[in-house]
């Protein structure tokens, strides 16, 4: 079997964003459910908090392919 | 790009490379197909937006009324909300410009025969990450001066032995990270998008044309799945420029906010 093994690093380095989206999501969810009428301010700390931790799975991204040969 | 599995009888897998595409010449002076994409979505912003702001009606039609809808959007939920309504007013059209910029380029990756997302170059990511940077910084250093600026990195009431710690991670934050993962973040979004749909488009043309007959199914299957992802990628796409001007306008506000 071939292949590069920087695609299995970035898909180790994916698997903790991955967690922490799911995380904020739920909590968002959560937020709203019980609180329709905090949807707007929740919805802006949810995206920060989602850009915060995908930045994470995008370094991955990118070292994967800068470290690629 | 379709060349590129026509070509051979092994399925080359799309990489990086499929995104450098020179139209006239060769190198660094190159005009890339990235450049017409974005020469085309300035003219596109340009054209309509003249053609709407210029005869504005009291009662609104099509195009009027989804431009208001993108404007008053970005001016309320993310100029007003975060920045604060004190001091949101002068940063508006900066925010305006950056959304609607993203946004149409973004698109223009699935549009049908444009079909490239400019940002998923990197040197366009950085030049949009370069102006909220300097934004950002200049802004602060204007409101709280220079010193005053480096001070409100540390948020005060810390014990002593750890504020040195805490400014030098932050001082790395407003430096470092926050432009790096600016650009990083759009450029890998679409680049990563795009690279899904094409890995789809290829590997179904090669599967269809290239392969056993069993291998057909599959082949369809595969450009079945390039509409669904399509459809995804809009979604992205439209995240990902509000995503884009969210930070700008939390940056923003981080630098216009009192201490406190």
């Amino acid at each position: 079997m071939t292949g590069n093994i920087a695609i299995l690093a970035y898909g180790l380095a994916a698997i903790g964003p991955g967690i922490g989206i799911g995380l904020i999501f739920a909590a968002y969810i959560n937020g709203v459910a019980r609180q329709p009428e905090a949807r707007g301010v929740l919805q802006t700390i949810a995206f920060t908090g989602f850009a915060l931790v995908e930045a994470l799975a995008l370094l991955g991204l990118v070292f994967a392919f800068i470290f690629r040969t | 790009m379709s060349l590129i599995a026509a070509g051979s009888e092994t399925f080359e897998a799309p990489g990086i490379a499929d995104f450098w595409q020179p139209l006239v010449g060769d190198g660094a002076f190159a005009l890339t197909r990235s450049m017409v994409v974005f020469a085309i979505s300035s003219i596109v912003i340009v054209v309509i937006l003249f053609r709407v702001s210029g005869r504005l009606k009291t009662v609104p039609g099509k195009t009027q009324f989804a431009v208001e809808g993108v404007y008053s959007f970005v001016r309320n939920s993310l100029g007003r909300d975060i920045i604060g309504s004190k001091d949101f007013k002068p940063f508006l059209p900066l925010l305006f410009s950056l959304f609607i910029v993203i946004l149409v380029n973004n698109l223009f990756g699935v549009i049908p025969f444009i079909q490239f997302p400019t940002l998923s170059r990197l040197g366009y990511a950085i030049a949009l990450a370069a102006v909220v940077y300097v934004t950002y910084n200049a802004v602060g250093i204007r409101r709280k001066g220079f010193v005053g600026y480096l001070k409100s990195f540390v948020p005060s009431g810390l014990p002593g032995w750890i504020v040195p710690l805490m400014f030098v991670l932050e001082f790395l934050t407003y430096v470092v990270i926050r432009p790096a993962t600016l650009a990083l973040r759009i450029m890998g979004n679409m680049l990563a998008g795009h690279l899904l749909l094409l890995v789809f488009t290829l590997g179904g043309e090669y599967l269809l044309l290239h392969s056993t007959t069993i291998n057909k199914v599959p082949g369809v299957l595969s450009f079945g799945m390039t509409l669904v992802m399509s459809a995804f990628e809009i979604l992205v796409q439209f995240l990902q420029a509000y995503v884009f001007v969210l930070l700008t306008a939390v940056y923003i506000a981080g630098a216009v906010a009192d201490e406190h």
